[in-house]
């Protein structure tokens, strides 16, 4: 029922989320990146699913850690390494940086600093989509620690209420930072706080692509058809700390290697060679492209300016 | 001034010269829509919004559910997507629920897309004391709003003023919060039948007077004429200066009056603890030291979350009697010092 070539492209996907988190990492190491860095590692596939069942009309929000959400929805690695290294050629000219990226040309409205800030931006472009009947949907990305916030709650209750085209996609990685989800809600599931509002909610095994593809193209139909909104919780696992130093000591290792073990990257290359029957060349060929990529992402980024003081103090005249 | 500007003829009360330019604007441009609490049907608990739910139907009028966090967020988002949103919330004492979403989203993300987003996000709400509202519905919390790069802080204080300045909000690009005060809803001036805009961060001379500049602005401007009509009786002619936008604030029309009058009174309601009126006190001192003749005086409220007691409230409130008085200091002051 998948093409290869559809299960290529996810696999793809992924991991150019791989290789351009595990190479920003190396340059964060090397004192190139600055700030915060915070690492998808080991979220690849609900990204990447989420994104596929997407039109190109509609919009993603995006979260603090967010870079594999701006892959997925199709942006240049080029413009976020720069942008990461808060160079005049990133995608918000190097004034965002890491935790702020948006691309609003493919509908990524942006990532956000603040943890839950972006939800209610996600209902709020869903609410323009329906009031001008517009066919776009949104699909808010945001985290378990997310869901204690206040703003989740009001959020849910709004675009239930105002039946709008929303896929909530809570990424439960099981941390807020390091503090564990089983001490932060009471319910086992947080896919069960949506019911609570009256929302279709589901839940899926947020490590297997085509998993979270299956659950999120439904919830997106639904949403097409004043259907909405539709929450879905994807249970997934950091590979590391919170950000690039954090070590995350407090991750039980059993627990961890469980995790590592359902590689959502490895998981996908499975998919694509057994149900797409795409042979080792064409992963090959893949990882290899992918990797070029990269190499030229970065070569692009260092060589890039940074932005001037007069150009700086010019754009922000009269802000 | 405002008020030479209009030709005799048709008065209009604040709140109804506000529900003016909501319908001019809805009706210029479909992308405006109204959102808050109770707007619709009841028309908004200050009677701004009547009447639009028939004309531009529940669309565009929203009635939210009391939830200001997240509705305010859905107006910042709608207005990155596109939209021209004016949300309403009731009381300016509720903002700090909303302050995530107009500090951190929408006063920011022009900035942090480098430039390629915009919010074209209008915040409507009113603050002030005056009707024993207590200690959560009476304050004037401008300087917050003041204090962060990215916004635009409007503050009218009549009805001509009021709907010029919310429909240059309404068209303005990036996010504007438009602050009203419960005691002018009911206030009544001129506005012309002619349709018009007041321009974002140009002040007006509400008085022209020689001797002392009374900056004011909101509820304050009433205050600051009553008390000129009083020291014009004393001989003391004051010029009564209302910045109407507080930022970017017309520092031009300050200066310039200023340098005229060499006296200067500043007036706000709110209290005076990190206040934008000692914040324009020192530009004042900064850019024009040479001509002051005397210290600058701020009137300001007092600090102290504002009492219930009705008597209370008038006292922590500031009118035109301490308005007079400071103006009297500040000219009498160089007189002492001549003489």
């Amino acid at each position: 029922m998948y093409s290869k070539k559809f299960l290529l492209d996810l696999y793809k996907t992924m991991y150019t989320i791989r290789v351009f988190e595990s190479e920003c990492i190396k340059l964060y190491r090397q004192g190139l990146i600055r700030g915060y860095y915070h690492p998808y590692l080991g979220e690849e596939a609900v990204g990447t699913g989420v994104c596929a069942a997407l039109g190109k009309q509609d919009y993603i929000v995006s979260t603090h850690r967010g870079h594999g959400h701006c892959i997925a929805r199709g942006a240049d690695v080029k413009h976020m390494v720069a942008e990461v290294l808060g160079k005049e050629t990133g995608y918000c000219l190097g004034l965002g940086g890491s935790m702020h990226i948006a691309d609003i040309t493919v509908g990524n409205l942006g990532a956000n600093g603040i943890v839950g800030g972006g939800i209610p931006l996600g209902v709020g472009a869903a609410l323009a989509s329906k009031i001008r009947k517009e066919d776009r949907v949104v699909a808010i990305f945001f985290s378990d620690g997310a869901s204690n916030n206040g703003v989740f709650a009001e959020s849910l209750n709004l675009a239930g209420a105002w039946s709008l085209p929303v896929v909530f996609v809570l990424e439960n990685n099981h941390y807020a930072v390091c503090t564990p989800v089983e001490k932060s809600c009471k319910a086992d599931d947080l896919y069960t706080i949506g019911q609570g509002f009256g929302i279709e909610s589901h839940m899926v095994d947020g490590n297997d692509v085509l998993e979270v593809y299956a659950a999120a193209q439904e919830a997106v139909a639904k949403c097409r058809k004043a259907k909405g909104p539709v929450l879905i919780e994807a249970k997934t696992y950091r590979h590391g700390g919170h950000h690039v130093n954090d070590p995350g000591a407090y991750m039980p290792q059993d627990r961890l290697e469980y995790f590592k073990s359902r590689d959502p990257v490895t998981l996908g290359k499975g998919h694509a060679m057994s149900i797409g029957k795409a042979t080792k060349n064409d992963i090959a060929k893949i990882d290899k492209a992918v990797q070029k990529e990269m190499d030229e992402a970065v070569a692009f980024a260092k060589e890039s300016p940074e932005m001037s003081e007069e150009r700086f103090f010019e754009l922000v005249e009269n802000y | 001034m405002a008020n030479a500007k209009t030709k005799a003829g048709r008065e209009l009360q604040y709140r109804e010269a506000l529900n003016e330019a909501l319908k001019e604007e809805m009706r210029r441009d479909d992308t405006v829509f109204v959102m808050g609490e109770n707007i619709g049907e009841r028309g908004g608990s200050f009677k701004v919004t009547v009447d639009l739910i028939h004309e531009f139907g529940a669309d565009r009028v929203l009635d939210t559910p009391l939830a200001e966090a997240s509705f305010t967020g859905a107006g910042v988002g709608a207005a990155i997507a596109g939209m021209r949103p004016v949300v309403e919330i009731l009381f300016i004492d509720f903002t700090p629920l909303i302050m995530d979403q107009i500090a951190n989203q929408a006063a920011k993300y022009r900035f942090m897309t480098g430039f390629k987003g915009s919010v074209p996000f209008v915040l409507r709400t009113q603050g002030g004391s005056g009707n024993g509202l207590a200690a959560q519905h009476s304050q004037n919390l401008e300087a917050w709003f003041c204090h962060i790069p990215g916004l635009r802080v409007v503050m009218p204080s009549t009805p001509y003023d009021a709907k010029g300045l919310l429909k240059s909000a309404i068209r303005h690009d990036g996010p504007v919060i438009f602050l009203e005060h419960k005691l002018l809803y009911q206030t009544k001036g001129p506005v012309p039948e002619k349709e018009y805009v007041v321009e974002l961060g140009k002040g007006d001379i509400k008085r022209e007077g020689r001797d002392v500049t009374i900056i004011a602005w909101s509820h304050m401007v009433l205050h600051a004429l009553k008390a000129a009509d009083v020291l014009a009786q004393e001989g003391i002619d004051a010029e009564v200066v209302d910045p109407r936008t507080l930022s970017p604030l017309d520092t031009e029309l300050i200066l310039e009056s200023v340098r005229k009058t060499e006296h200067v009174v500043i007036a706000q309601e709110a209290v005076r603890r990190g206040g934008v009126g000692s914040d324009i006190a020192s530009y004042i001192q900064e850019q024009a030291f040479d001509y002051l003749d005397a210290p600058i005086r701020i009137v300001a409220g007092h600090n102290t979350p504002m009492p219930f007691n009705l008597h209370l409230e008038s006292v922590c409130t500031p009118h035109a009697e301490e308005i007079v008085a400071a103006a009297k200091e500040t000219v009498y002051a160089e007189k002492r010092a001549s003489a």
